[in-house]
């Protein structure tokens, strides 16, 4: 087969630190080709270098066989390279079309051709099997929505090489299935795809030959053909992964902690009622936009709700989540750039937030004891920092999931709620915030997962709670706790009539 | 990117030089050697304790902005609420008509009281009323400046008891130790202003809010209280540079404190304070401030520059004072 774009002995440096080192990779056409590996192991870097983000300190891209220098992503598009963004970067008062053709417009006599964006933009919506009205404005359209306009947005320019990063990060399983159909079907056109992920089911799933990075190092290029997700899982992390799971804390007590009747969010929630056991993990299932964020995000105060809430047998209800800190409940959100970090802070602004009064001394701030906090915080939850002084904003993902559990932490909670907790995580973290949650439960702690992960679901909790449309819609625990039955409970359907209907046979 | 764990304290604090904090001071001691090659007569004790004198109105006022803005506010009101404290405080002296301490004392008391109230009015109606603080401060901004003129009847509110006048005069025009009382006052509020931004839990909730106001409220932070607060603070810096300002004149016109709004933000934001809001910097505000008048006095000792263009000079420095945080911020 032809390779359409090859790396040859890529690094890269910032300053002293070398962040590639020695990165070979030839992607072919009609190929779809993972690049896989933990957090901080370079695949952002390596993938802004070949759609001509950052130029490679050494080593060589070749573009057919021609050795080729980007000045620019403009200049790599205009070579047919182009590049699917991890965050969804649209503007939000913009329609769909105007998104779309957002500095390319098509201009007639010198004004915008609305007409003709229009018509072309239903074109390249309608060959990525959506249905989205590109006169929509943004703002009021699903998350998954907005990552079908933004690829429809990539693949506007006439591309031979596409790259995704980490596309079904905000999607739910159904949605992902539709975006490997588009994949496929980019496949078919004999384009060459570029595809990292943290999911190696996925991967396994999709691609056809995998990378493998660890440290800025290759490890492998290998075919898919008898490469398992296990053996992915330990090429990347470079130890054995086959548990990811920790052993469930062997059991909660019998004593109620929460208790919450008929909490109703308008518009988002109906009549909500769930109890939870001391050293119990509940986990929350369900689609995205099922209510479960909203449902949380209301008990603590956080936005308008009502129902009755029993804390320690007593009604209790928070004004804001200060009150809820107080009475021992955290609640980590799933945005974590945009509600969990100050992204532009450092690292010990960051941790001591939400319990500024432990370190204050008559009414003075205590440096020295915050920084005695930040040493501890990076001893137990292994927060890996380049630097002491680093912004929060500059961690990967994981690290600032381990930042957040740490700041969180500091309050001293009883329930902690967790919300979507291996988001944009790679595998060696999701290992150590599972095997962290479940020492929460041990030391009678209680704890809510919500997660869109059904593995992630089974491996960990108790007893998991679907929400479908705002309601809960049952509960699962102990041998019945299979991803079927949350499938089932999520939907409303079994799940090879939900995979008909992602696959629009319906 | 690859990651290694820390390994001691002191290798990180290598890295830690700040441009963004430092430049201001850079550009002050750059000021202070032009202005002493341009005029031998610009670096004297005299002239330099003048020209920080005259920027003390400002610097106290920009200190208030400083909260405001690092917690992602913005307060266009001060002008005119300096005018506004102003008149009204001799309009109350004048009624007490006593020419003692004790009134002049309540006096103040007053104008400080009015400077709270006002901010708080704006604080209160930014947060509950949810309007962008732009156009809260630009509503309270002509309500104050209105209120001045009719209170003046469109006149000069002036101080009317001479002994009174006396009584007060020291407190722009006395010296303690050599030092004029208004730059003391104004190292105070400023010592004041640091601790509180930098050492309290406040200080942090500010920055917080400025940084990120979901993050702040997700964490606990109480949103409205910090937030208003910050425009109460605002509000009793104005009136406390309003203390200083009435004994120079002894009198409050319409025109009282025109601009000074403007002049406030660009010393905030000459000082490394990040006008989104999230960057506070109180001694960067001070240095900003003296910058102004710095650039000011200068003009006045040289020739090359008419002394009318002051202003655009001025206007020219938030411009540049914009583009040099805009390099550092790429820098990162």
């Amino acid at each position: 087969m032809a390779s359409v774009l090859r790396a040859e002995g890529i690094s890269k440096s910032f300053g002293p630190i070398e962040v590639l080192k020695d990165i070979s990779l030839d992607l072919q056409a009609g190929e779809v080709h993972a690049v896989i590996g933990e957090n901080g192991a370079g695949k952002s870097t390596l993938m802004r270098i070949l759609s001509g983000h950052l130029l490679p300190s050494q080593g060589a891209l070749l573009l057919d066989g021609v050795p080729v220098r980007f000045s620019g992503p403009v200049e790599a598009e205009a070579q047919g390279i182009v590049l699917v963004h991890q965050e969804i970067l649209l503007a939000e008062d913009l329609t769909v079309a105007e998104n779309v053709f957002l500095g390319r417009e098509i201009k007639r006599l010198g004004f915008v051709d609305d007409r003709t964006m229009r018509d072309k933009t239903r074109a390249i919506l309608n060959d990525l099997g959506a249905v989205i009205d590109p006169d929509t404005h943004v703002r009021n359209l699903s998350i998954a929505d907005r990552q079908l306009v933004q690829i429809a947005r990539a693949l506007l320019v006439p591309h031979r090489v596409v790259a995704f990063d980490e596309p079904t990060a905000v999607l739910t399983p159904v949605e992902a299935e539709s975006l490997f159909a588009i994949i496929r079907k980019l496949r078919e056109q004999n384009v060459a795809v570029l595809y990292i992920s943290h999911r190696l089911n996925e991967v396994k799933a999709i691609a056809d030959r995998v990378t493998v990075l660890r440290d800025g190092r290759l490890v492998t290029n290998r075919d898919i053909e008898g490469l398992e997700p296990l053996e992915m899982a330990r090429l990347m992390v470079g130890r054995d992964m086959s548990k990811l799971y920790p052993e469930k804390p062997a059991g909660a007590s019998a004593d109620t902690v929460l208790a919450v009747r008929d909490f109703t969010v308008p518009g988002h929630v109906t009549r909500a009622s769930f109890s939870l056991r001391r050293g119990e993990i509940l986990g929350f299932g369900g689609l995205i936009g099922a209510g479960r964020t909203e449902l949380f995000e209301s008990l603590l105060g956080l936005r308008a709700g009502h129902g009755s809430i029993t804390l320690h047998g007593a009604s209790i209800r928070f004004k804001d989540a200060r009150e809820a800190m107080a009475a021992g409940i955290v609640y980590l959100s799933e945005d974590r750039k945009g509600k969990g970090l100050l992204l532009q802070q450092n690292l010990r602004v960051n941790l001591t937030l939400a319990a500024l009064e432990k370190f204050t001394r008559a009414s003075l701030m205590d440096r020295g004891a915050e920084e005695g906090a930040l040493d501890k915080a990076i001893q137990d939850f292994d927060i890996r920092a380049r630097r002491r002084d680093m912004l929060a904003g500059q961690l990967s993902g994981g690290n600032q999931q381990k930042l957040l559990l740490a700041k969180m932490m500091l309050a001293e909670p009883q329930i902690v709620i967790i919300d979507e907790p291996t988001r944009g995580v790679d595998i060696g973290t999701k290992q150590q915030i599972y095997s962290f949650i479940a020492s929460l439960a041990q030391e009678g702690r209680s704890v809510i997962v919500i997660s869109s992960e059904m593995q992630e679901l089974i491996g960990l909790c108790h007893r998991v709670l679907v929400m479908r449309n705002g309601q809960i819609a049952g509960e699962v625990e102990g041998n019945r706790l299979t991803e079927d039955a949350i499938v089932f409970l999520a939907t409303g359907v079994h799940e090879e009539r939900a995979a008909e209907i992602a696959a629009g046979h319906v | 990117m690859t990651e290694t764990v820390i390994r001691s304290a002191s290798q990180a604090r290598r890295f830690s030089v700040d441009m963004r904090t430092l430049s201001p001071f850079i550009a002050l001691i750059v000021l202070i050697i032009a202005g002493t090659l341009i005029n031998p007569d610009f670096l004297t004790a005299s002239n330099l304790l003048n020209v920080v004198t005259r920027s003390a109105f400002i610097a106290i006022i920009a200190v208030g902005a400083t909260f405001v803005i690092s917690g992602g506010g913005l307060d266009l009101s001060v002008g005119s609420m300096a005018a506004l404290i102003a008149g009204a405080m001799i309009l109350i002296l004048n009624r007490m008509g006593g020419a003692d301490v004790g009134t002049l004392a309540m006096g103040m008391g007053a104008a400080l009281a009015l400077g709270a109230v006002c901010g708080l009015a704006n604080g209160l109606i930014v947060t509950f009323g949810r309007i962008e603080p732009f156009i809260v401060t630009l509503g309270t901004m002509g309500i104050f400046r209105s209120l001045v003129i009719w209170l003046a009847a469109g006149g000069t509110i002036t101080l009317r008891n001479a002994d009174l006048r006396e009584i007060y005069r020291p407190a722009y025009f006395g010296t303690i130790a050599g030092i004029p009382v208004p730059i003391l006052v104004f190292l105070v509020v400023a010592a004041i202003g640091a601790v509180l931004l930098y050492r309290t839990s406040f200080g942090r909730h500010v920055i917080a809010i400025g940084s990120n106001e979901d993050v702040a409220r997700y964490s606990g932070v109480p949103i409205w209280r910090v937030r208003t607060l910050t425009y109460v603070i605002q509000g009793i810096c104005v009136a406390i540079a309003v203390l200083v300002y009435v004994p120079r004149l002894g009198s409050a016109t319409p025109t009282t404190g025109l601009l000074w709004e403007l002049q406030a933000i660009t010393a905030v934001v000459v000082g490394g304070t990040a006008l989104r809001g999230g960057i506070g910097r109180i001694w960067g505000t001070v240095a900003g401030a003296v910058i102004l008048e710095l650039v000011a006095n200068i003009m006045v000792l040289s020739n090359f520059v008419s002394e009318f263009l002051v202003g655009a000079v001025q206007g020219a420095i938030i411009i540049i004072a914009m583009l040099v945080q805009r390099s550092f911020q790429r820098g990162r």
